[in-house]
Order: structure tokens, then sequence, then C-alpha cells
């Protein structure tokens, strides 16, 4: 398969990183090459932060070239401009509005309902999506978070059934 | 973390293979992008400790392979400066267990104050360095490591950089190893210490060594080639390698694996079958430098990409030769010191107070950013203070009189001390202040524990270091420990009373990183449980 190539972006403190982490664990659990890189450092601090997942049958670089994202996922408005010009033309941008804040059970899950919208997109079967989401989050949070990656994946479905 | 495949950053793959391979023990200083890898060290069971700074961490992690341990020293790049002294004698000795020395380094300054290319270390120590490409590489040559580390008695550096240490990849791991000698010392004066009368010999021994393994790199090296078409052939080293071969899949590729002493017989004959040599290297135009010098014709890469991270896209443009301005990326927001941080108040009265601040490495630095920019100067770890005593010499009195060195504890432990004994020993007219941003903890990098928290990497208690008493100690006038919120006296009216003695001053402000303060009491509370007779029978029992 091609390398398809994620983009996820947001400030320090919303799970970027932590959504990076399930989606490559998720491909890599599909039996995928993934590669997944980011700027650790400086970015904790509330700044900028965005994380990008490849995957596919051989991945090289681990970044994600400028223009080539296939699918950008972004948790913060103020973030989606500047992470724009990674996406390449005709990719999926999956924005915060996709979601009404107060559908969520809990906010600080919305990296999880974005997952849940990529999912949509991305060839990566639903068991292994559930596994990456329990290996990566504590038991307690097993629940909440199930809920919020069908919440996102039905609003995406949604979405493109009324485009 | 053994058998099958798994997905690990670089750092993780390092500390697995450090496992499998017997290391002993783990020694290292925190430093992005290098810190994870002796925590992940400690998870998974292995011995590993922080050490003040990267000079001790690489004594004593020669002083273990002196006793015949397999052992890892980890720290950043610009650690490897701290722990240069060691390393370029250590380069002359005959050590016993295998010493790999990780320098972790950050081009592009993710965060770190410069983006000095550690590949120079390795020629100027006389040291052998590898470099991988991703995780697997990273697992493989720590284990190659080891071996080329023993076979020749030689420490190793295993150069990584940003993205091959945080990346993860996949890794496929091998059997852990079962025949790894004990530690035992065997008196070998001659080749360990290093008087002028053993260390002449000894750097010819060095220098022999370094012929035999350039010869055993051309002949069985880690050497990857690529066979594509002939018009473009691509040398290439780390992680611009697997850029290039994105960049260029149909072209040749030779990706050298062992960088310092390089495999010059491979590279010659592969530059004479293909039409066009380049080299596709991160950082410093040191491999082509290397090449040239040989008499290797080879393209170089234009001085616009000597500066930051490649990419496939900066790749693809060395290749085309194009020299043309680069796209700039949209600004993201720039990080800030945390809402409740304890530095923000002491930021605000140096910034009210007007003082000319020498500051140093740490969550703080972003002090010089508004709505504070309350520093004037960041060069290296420990420089606060050093900086701060040379303003105050020669400064005019009014000057003089409001400069304070602002350094954090984890900080102050790694090189601060010694500019203590600078202030003491050579006091300005004006006298000094330091402050000691006490957050009890090493916040920048994730957290760790040092010296002057009581807590070793493990978190588990052990000696602590009082700073306070380490003033008095040393002969500082005035002590004062404060918490920066504090109203009667408040913080601005003890600095403004300091600024006005002519005499040495420390200040301890501490109060913890907020991030931190949880798992802080997490640790306390464990560590009281633990030396509390009546929960001695309950052990293991949870409550």
């Amino acid at each position: 398969m091609k390398v398809k190539n994620i983009v996820i972006a947001g400030l320090g403190g919303q799970g970027v990183l932590k959504a990076s982490d399930i989606l490559a664990d998720a491909a890599f659990r599909a039996g995928f090459d993934v590669k997944k890189s980011e700027l650790h450092g400086m970015s904790q601090r509330g700044g900028s932060v965005s994380s990008d997942v490849r995957y596919g049958d051989q991945v090289l670089s681990p970044m994600v070239p400028p223009g080539e994202a296939d699918v950008l996922v972004v948790l913060e408005e103020t973030q989606v401009e500047i992470n724009r010009p990674t996406l390449r033309a005709g990719g999926v941008l999956i924005g915060p509005d996709l979601l009404d804040p107060a559908a969520l059970k809990n906010r600080k899950s919305l990296n999880v309902a974005l997952l849940g919208a990529a999912s949509t997109v991305l060839e990566i079967p639903h068991e292994h999506w559930l596994a990456a989401l329990h290996a990566n989050l504590a038991e307690k949070l097993h629940t909440l978070n199930e809920q919020s990656f069908a919440h996102g994946r039905a609003a995406a479905l949604a979405r493109s059934s009324a485009e | 973390m053994t058998g099958e495949r798994q997905l690990l950053s670089g750092d993780e793959a390092v500390a697995l293979a450090a496992l499998h391979a017997g290391v002993r023990l783990g020694t290292g200083y925190p430093g992005t992008p290098s810190t994870e890898i002796l925590e992940t060290f400690d998870q998974l069971g292995g011995h590993a400790q922080w050490s003040p700074n990267e000079k001790v961490a690489l004594e004593v992690g020669l002083g273990a392979a002196f006793g015949g341990a397999r052992t890892l020293v980890t720290m950043k790049h610009v650690g490897l400066n701290v722990a240069a002294d060691p390393l370029f004698t250590a380069a002359y000795t005959d050590i016993e267990g295998g010493l790999i020395v990780v320098s972790a380094d950050d081009p592009g300054l993710a965060s770190s104050q410069n983006e000095q290319d550690n590949r120079h270390y390795a020629r100027a120590a006389a040291l052998p360095m590898l470099e991988p490409v991703d995780s697997q590489q990273a697992y493989d040559f720590t284990w190659l490591g080891f071996e080329i580390s023993e076979r020749w008695k030689i420490p190793v550096i295993l150069r990584l950089t940003t993205r091959v240490c945080h990346a993860k990849t996949v890794v496929h791991p091998r059997a852990a190893a079962s025949n790894i000698p004990e530690p035992s010392f065997q008196r070998n004066i001659q080749a360990r210490v290093m008087i002028p009368a053993y260390a002449k010999p000894a750097h010819q021994r060095l220098r022999q060594k370094l012929v035999e393994i350039a010869a055993w790199n051309d002949a069985e090296g880690p050497i990857r080639l690529d066979t594509g078409r002939a018009n473009l052939g691509i040398v290439a080293t780390g992680i611009a390698a697997v850029h290039a071969r994105e960049a260029a899949p149909k072209a040749s590729q030779l990706t050298i694996g062992l960088t310092y002493p390089l495999p010059l017989g491979r590279i010659r004959t592969f530059a004479t079958g293909v039409d066009r040599l380049v080299a596709i290297e991160e950082g410093d135009p040191i491999l082509a430098d290397a090449l040239r010098a040989a008499g290797i014709p080879v393209e170089c890469k234009p001085e616009m990409y000597r500066f930051g991270e490649l990419n496939v896209a900066r790749v693809r443009r060395i290749l085309a030769g194009d020299i043309s301005p680069e796209p700039v990326p949209p600004k993201g927001k720039p990080p800030e010191l945390c809402q409740g941080c304890s530095h923000r108040g002491v930021f605000e009265v140096l910034r009210d107070l007007g003082c000319i601040v020498a500051g140093d490495i740490g969550c703080y630095t972003l002090g010089v950013l508004p709505p504070f920019s309350a520093m004037d100067t960041c060069v290296c770890m420990g420089a606060s203070i050093g900086v701060g005593l040379g303003l105050r010499q020669v400064l005019p009195e009014a000057q003089a009189r409001r400069v304070v060195s602002v350094i954090g504890d984890s900080t102050f432990v790694h090189s601060g001390i010694t500019g203590l004994a600078e202030m003491v020993y050579n006091p300005p007219a004006t006298g000094h202040v330091v402050l000691i941003l006490d957050n009890g903890t090493t916040a920048m990098t994730g957290q760790q524990e040092h010296p002057g928290t009581g807590r070793s990497l493990d978190h588990s208690p052990t000696g602590k270091i009082s700073f306070e008493a380490l003033g008095r100690a040393m002969g500082v006038q005035n002590v004062h420990v404060v918490n920066a919120q504090d109203k009667e006296p408040s913080f601005q009216d003890l600095i403004v009373s300091l600024l006005a003695k002519s005499e040495t001053s420390l200040v301890i402000a501490r109060q913890p990183c907020v991030l931190a303060a949880p798992k802080i009491r997490v640790y306390e509370k464990a560590a009281a449980e633990r030396i509390s007779p009546a929960n001695c029978a309950a052990d293991g029992v949870e409550p």
C-alpha cells in the first residue's frame, strides 16, 4: 500500500501526542510499517504541537513532507490555518468544528473523538483502533474514550453523507 | 519487550538493546532528546542513575567499564561539551566492559541553545561513531557498539538526532545475551593511568585501533547499498539517509552506519560507479569534507542547508541545486511559563526592578519572552553565575548593582556550584545576588530527579543536597530561602535590600513545579510509608 500521511496538530496539553500514539499503534497492529515523529520539549509549555504519522508497506522518512498530508486532524481552531499548508490538494481536514464540544462527556477526549472521525478515511480495521485505545489509555478511561471515538466517527459519517 | 515486533522510539530502542546486551549501569544527565533512554532502561528493570552532570556521568561510566561492565552513558549534544574532558583521555585508555556514549543531537534546535554537530567529536577525540537512521538501527547499533567497544577496548559514540530519538518506528528485537562476564578488576596501569610516560604510547595505540576499525568498516561494517541508476549516487548518513531514499528512490545510495572512521574504500568504489556523487548529511559538511580530503569527488550541499533539520523536501532541493529562498512555514504559538508557575512571580519582580538578568538553561529561560522580558543573557548550563559576576566586575556601579544571576535547581547542581565558589573567592565590589529558582525537579526535560530533590532516578529516597547549607558552608554572606509569593516581607523587598548591599547573596526561591507537584506528593507519601515501622508488616499489601 502507498504510504498514508496523517498530521495531528493542536496546543500543548490537548493530547496531540497521545492521539498520534494511538493512531500509530492502531496502524502498527493492523500490520503496516509505521513511523511517527514530532518535536518534544519547548512545545509542551502550551505552544503549538504537531505530530506526523505515516503508514504503509514501507515508510522511509518519519516526517510528512509539506503539502503531502492525506489527512490533517486539528484539535484547536487557531491551529487550523498554520497547519493547512501540510495538507495535499484534495486532502481531508478534520477540525474541532466537526463536533459540538457539549456533546462530549469529557472535553479532554476531543483528541480521541477526532481520531474516530479520521478513522472513516483510514484503512485500519475497528478492532485495532479499540486495541490501541486500550493499550494507550488508563483502564478507567476506556469506556469514555470508546464513546468519544464512536461519536466522532458518527459525526464524520453524517457530514460526508450530507455532502 | 522481547521477541515480537514492537513500535519504539529510538530512545526506547537503545534502552531495550542495552537491557538485552547486558548493560550493568546506565548513567547520564537529562537533556532533550536523550532523556527517555535512561528512564526506559529503568522501567525495563535496568540499573540507571542520573548524575549531577554529564562529566560525572561519563566518569562513573568509565569506572564501570574499567571494572568490566557493559555501560551506557547518555546525554544531549551540549552535554558532551561538559563531558569532553574525560572523553578525550578515555579514548587513550583500554576499557574492559563495552562503553557506549550516546550523544543526542538537536539539529534545528527543537529544544536547545545551539545546533552543534557532534560528529566533530568523533574525529576530535578519535573515537568510533555509529549513526542509526531509525529505531531498528538504534537497537542494532547499540549491540554493535558494545561489540566494537570490547573488541578494540575503546569507547564508542552512538550519535542520535531528534528525529531518531523521538520518532517511533518498527523494531524486531533479538534474544538477550546470555554469556556476559561478571565485572572484575584487572590491573593494567599502563593502559589506564594517563601520565605522559604511558599516554604517549597510548596515543599511538589509539591511532592503530582506528586504522583497524576503518579496515573492518570497509570489509564488514554496517553499510547499506541500494543499487539504482548510475546517473546519481548518494552517500548519506543518519536520518538524512531515509529522507534521501524517499526524495530520490531511483538513485544509487550508499548509507554509512559507522561514520567514523569512514569506510573510504567502499565509498571510493561506489563513487567510481556513478556519474554524479552527492553527500546528503544534516548539519555541517563533515562527510563531504572528509571525502574531498580523501580525493573522492563529491558534491556538497549548498551552505543554506547547513542550518536546521533536513527533510524530504529539502533533500529534493539539494539534489536539484535549488538555492532559491525556502517557503517559511507559518509561525505557531510559542511556549510560555505555565499558569501558576512559581517562576512567574520572580520574573515580574526582576522586570519591575529593571534588573540586568544573567539567565540560565531551563523552563525559566521562558522569562525572556513577554510579558516578562526579564532575561539578558543565556549561554550554557551554569553560565548565569559566571556571566553575572563578570558583568558586576566591569560595569559602572549604578548598572552593576542591578545585576542578578538566575539559575534553576537542577542546573545549579549541574554547573552552578563552581560559580558560587567564584563569587565567594572573587566577590565584585558591589557584591552579587544569585537566585536559585528551586521548583524541586528538572522541569524542562520532563520532571527528572537530581541531587537536590533527595530522590533517585526511580523516585526512591536518597541523599539530598541542601542549597542553603551549601551556600553558608561555602561562605556566602547572605543566604535566604523564600517563596516568591510571600507577602511579608515580600520577595521584591528582599531583592531590593540585597541589591543595595555590597555583599554576596544567595536567594533560594522554593516552590514546587505545578506540573510536578502532584507526583512529588505521591513520591513523598510512598517514602514516608516505606520508613514507617507500622507498615513493615504490611509490606506489599495494598492499603
